[in-house]
Parts: C-alpha cells; structure tokens; sequence
C-alpha cells in the first residue's frame, strides 16, 4: 500500500511540477512574445505573428514529440522527460498567453493613451498609471482560461514517460499487489482501471470547475465598466 | 501609426526601433544558425536518413496514417456538431429537468482532459468487458469534448440575438420549434461561424493523441518511420515530414476560419449579401450599414 501511496503522491507532484513550471515558461515567453505582437517595431510583430501561428496550428502531442524524441539526438545528451514536456507544454501554452495579452491590450480605447498623453504623461506613466490597469482587468479573465486548458493538457505528458495522474493508471498496473478487498482499493491501486480513470477525471473536473469559478468571480470584480 | 501603448514615432524613436528590429533579426537568425547546426552536427542531413522518403511504399504508409488522422476528424467533426446542436438545444429549453442536467452534462464533458476520456474509453472500458477499438475511443472523445464546447458556441450565439428576433418569430405565429429552427439557429450559426470553425481546428489538432493510445494515425507512423535502423534511425527528418503535413493540414483550417470571420465582419448580421459581385456598397445607406457591421464586429469579437 505504501507503494501505490507513494506512486499516487509522485503522479500528482509531475502533475504540479508541468502546470506550475509549465506556466511560468508559458506566462514569460508569452509577455515577450505578446510585446513584440503590439510593439512598434515591424520586423518583431513578423517574428512574433509567425511563431504564434505556427505553434498554434501544430498538436500539443506533435510539439511534446518533438522535445521529448528529436531533442535529446539533436543535443546528444539524455535529458529528463519531466523537463521536456514542461518546455514543451510551455512553448505550446505561451501562444495563446501572447494572443490574450495582445487581445487585451487592444481593448484599451486609443483615446484613453492619447488623454494621459495629452495631460502630459510620459511613456513609462502611461503605461503604469492609464493603459496597464485597464489591460489587465480585460486580461486576467481570458487567462485563467489559458490556465485551465494547461492544466488539462498536462495529461498530454502522460504518452511521453512523465509520471503525472494522466499516466498513473499505467504504472499503477506495473506495480500490481495482492488482491483487493473492497471497489475503493481497487479503485485506488489499479486493479480496476476503469474506477482509477473515473477517479482522475472526477479530479480533474473538480480542478477545472474550481479554477473557472474562480473565474467568474474575478470577471465580476474586474468588469471594466464603459 | 498610433496605438494606445505608443505615439507616432520621432527621429529618435525610429532609430531606437529600428535598432531593435536588427537586434529581433541577428537574435532570430541566431535560433535558426543554432537548429541548423545541432541538426547537421548530429548527422541529420545524410542521404542514408532522407532516402526512406524515396520509396512508394513509404509513402503509402504515410498516407494512410493520414488517411486514419483525416477519418477520424471528419467523422469527429460531424459528430461534434450534430451533439453540439442537440446539446445546444437542451440548454436553451424553457423546461429545467432538460436544461439544467444539459448544463452539468456540458460542464463535466467540457472539463474532461480529451487524453482521459480517451483513456477511459480505451483502458477503462475493457474491464467491464466491452472491447474498444482505438479509433471509436478517437471519435467519441473528441465527439463529446468538442460537441459540448460548440454546444456552448452556439448557446452563446442564440443569446446574443436581440431580443426582438425570438418575439418576432412568436408574433407571427411560429412555434417554439420553428423560432429556433428557421429564426434563431441560422443566425447563431452565422455568427459563431468563426469559432465553430477554429473550434474544428482543436479537433483536428487533438486526433495526434490517438498517438498515445496507439491509434495508427500520422504521428504513430512518424514514429515507425524514425525507428528503421536500416535508414540510420531517421527520427528527426521523420518528424520534420509528418509535422509538416500536420501543420500545413491545420493552417488550411485556420485559413478558413480566418476568412470566414473576415467576411462575416464585413457583411451586416441581419442581411445575406445579395449575391457574388455585389461587393461595392451601392448606396449611402448600404454604406453606412455596412460601416456599422464593422464597428458592432469589432466591438463584440474581443
């Protein structure tokens, strides 16, 4: 029993490590990503449009094999699967992150900038005191989004060797004890796969629906009123 | 050129932008030297690892991997819009024991990683003894998570309908039926028509997870390919092939919805356009309407 605690214990921390991890490569490379989509520089926006269009029209799984077969021969190292897939996951999850960031910056009427300009504020005054409040009202909801599709798409992970809970049903199957007494040990040690996956997807929508409550309750807050 | 984070560039602005758009150059060639490097430093240009591409039967195999990624999706797709309406439908029933299950159905199907119900399908079902093909788990996953996000698409479009389109559709005597069917619903649709599309592009994109569960698409036969030892293992140009025929695929999709959106921006909701070749406003009126759809488009399409 210890075992299949101890599994379950791993399986959830790969889940958290590619959620958090994943979420800061994602929030990082997307901020740049989404500056150079509004920047005044022509070339950056080029940049910036063709890597948001490509990465996004390419699968997650594509993406993952790619990092988690093709990198380790081009860099001819072995390299942890649980860091590819988090770069992978992060790479992919930074697209949209740039596209709400741009979408957000964008619903900030042009009128509001050229007032605080006009008043006699300068870049960096602009930025923090007129146009960043409004962005990131407008952003904040539309990213918890983003967020909830990462978290569902750690499970992705679970075909490339990462323990996380999409791929703990496999190895709780490796690591098979004496027969259960009850459907909850089943359940919980694999013997019965149907149970385990039920109870991965029951845990799975609980995070989801909490995380899009929390949702609505920053969209309530944060409405901007115009 | 103004936009809210930056003014009409001076003199030295455009220097200064000028230098950072060397500066996205030289850092942007450095990416694509290093790739080419790495690629050529670990022997990935030999003709020993590219010949596997010059047999037919190669070819076949891998036409046939798309030919299982592209059935899949068709049928995925129409299934995901037939259970979208229905599901639609449900939600937007004035009766609540329809309704609100329809909401928790649409809830927990849309919050369901694809891969798991997948999984379940696959390894779940088996134990209570009814044998899953992979292909069915695909279908049905896909069927379910992207028939309940269409379902919210279009729930979402009938309500943002004014009001008065339902009330009319009343007045003169249709059914509730006949509101949804001939009033409300082909408005909607026309509407999300945008989404529904990029929301087929999701689908099209979520087929490579029947890779990890061993559906012979696209992606598993990039994988057989890259393992022939006899080729020297070419993963990598395996991977380059097939990825491209996976993204050239969902461009292709994404074009559409991209042009579809675009023409929908352009035309007023309420009007078809009269035909092909009547582009040009002829009248002021018409001008002006057609002025307005594109300040309501841009307005409400975030």
């Amino acid at each position: 029993m210890d075992e299949v605690a101890h599994l379950w214990w791993q399986a959830i921390e790969g889940t958290l490590i590619l959620f958090f991890a994943g979420g800061v490569i994602a929030l990082v490379l997307g901020v740049i990503v989404g500056a150079m989509r509004v920047s005044p520089v022509p070339i950056a926006r080029a940049v910036g449009t063709v890597y948001v269009n490509w990465i996004r029209n390419t699968p997650l799984t594509l993406i993952m094999f790619f990092f988690a077969f093709c990198m380790p021969i081009l860099l001819g190292q072995r390299i942890n699967a649980l860091i590819l897939a988090t770069i992978a996951l992060g790479v992919y999850t930074a697209t949209y992150v740039a596209e709400t960031i741009r979408s957000g910056v964008n619903t900030v009427p042009v009128g509001q900038a050229e007032a605080a300009r006009a008043i006699g504020l300068g870049f960096g005054q602009v930025m923090s005191l007129v146009v960043m409040p409004q962005a990131f009202r407008s952003v904040v909801p539309p990213m918890m989004s983003v967020f909830i599709a990462l978290l569902k798409n750690t499970t992705v992970a679970a075909g490339f060797s990462v323990l996380n809970l999409g791929s703990v049903t496999a190895y709780l199957s490796e690591h098979r004890e004496a027969q259960a007494d009850n459907l909850f040990q089943a359940m919980v040690t694999g013997e019965n796969q149907l149970l385990t996956l039920l109870l991965i997807a029951a845990i799975f929508v609980v995070l989801v629906l909490l995380l899009a409550w929390l949702q609505r309750v920053l969209e309530r807050k944060w409405r901007v009123e115009r | 050129m103004s936009s809210v984070l930056y003014d009409v560039p001076g003199p030295r602005a455009r220097l200064r932008n000028r230098v950072l758009g060397v500066v996205t150059v030289l850092v942007v060639l450095a990416l694509i030297a290093l790739t080419i490097w790495r690629l050529y430093a670990t022997g990935q240009f030999s003709a020993q690892k590219w010949s596997i591409f010059s047999y037919t039967r190669i070819w076949m195999l891998i036409l046939d991997g798309l030919w299982h990624t592209l059935s899949a999706f068709l049928v995925a797709a129409i299934g995901a819009l037939l259970l979208g309406f229905i599901l639609a439908v449900g939600r937007l029933s004035d009766h609540a024991w329809v309704r609100v299950p329809v909401g928790w159905i649409v809830e927990i199907l849309r919050a369901i990683p694809v891969l798991i119900f997948m999984m379940l399908m696959y390894y779940g079902l088996p134990v209570v003894g009814v044998k899953v093909d992979p292909y069915v788990a695909v279908v049905v996953a896909l069927v379910a998570y992207n028939g309940s996000v269409l379902a919210e698409a279009i729930r979402a479009g009938v309500e943002s309908l004014p009001r008065g389109q339902g009330e009319a559709g009343y007045a003169i005597g249709l059914r509730k039926n006949g509101v949804l069917r001939l009033v409300l619903l082909p408005q909607a649709v026309r509407a999300m028509m945008p989404v529904i599309i990029s929301q087929l592009v999701v689908a099209l994109k979520d087929t490579a997870l029947g890779f990890i569960i061993t559906y012979p698409e696209l992606l598993y036969v990039i994988k057989l390919l890259g393992n022939q030892i006899t080729y020297g293992s070419p993963l990598v140009p395996a991977a380059i092939v097939g990825g491209s025929i996976y993204v050239v695929l969902c461009l292709i999709l994404s074009y559409i919805a991209y042009r579809v959106e675009k023409s929908t921006r352009r035309s007023p909701k309420v009007r078809r356009p009269q035909g092909p070749g009547t582009g040009e406003a002829t009248t002021m009126t018409e001008f002006i309407a057609v002025q307005k759809g594109v300040g309501k488009g841009d307005a409400t399409s975030l």
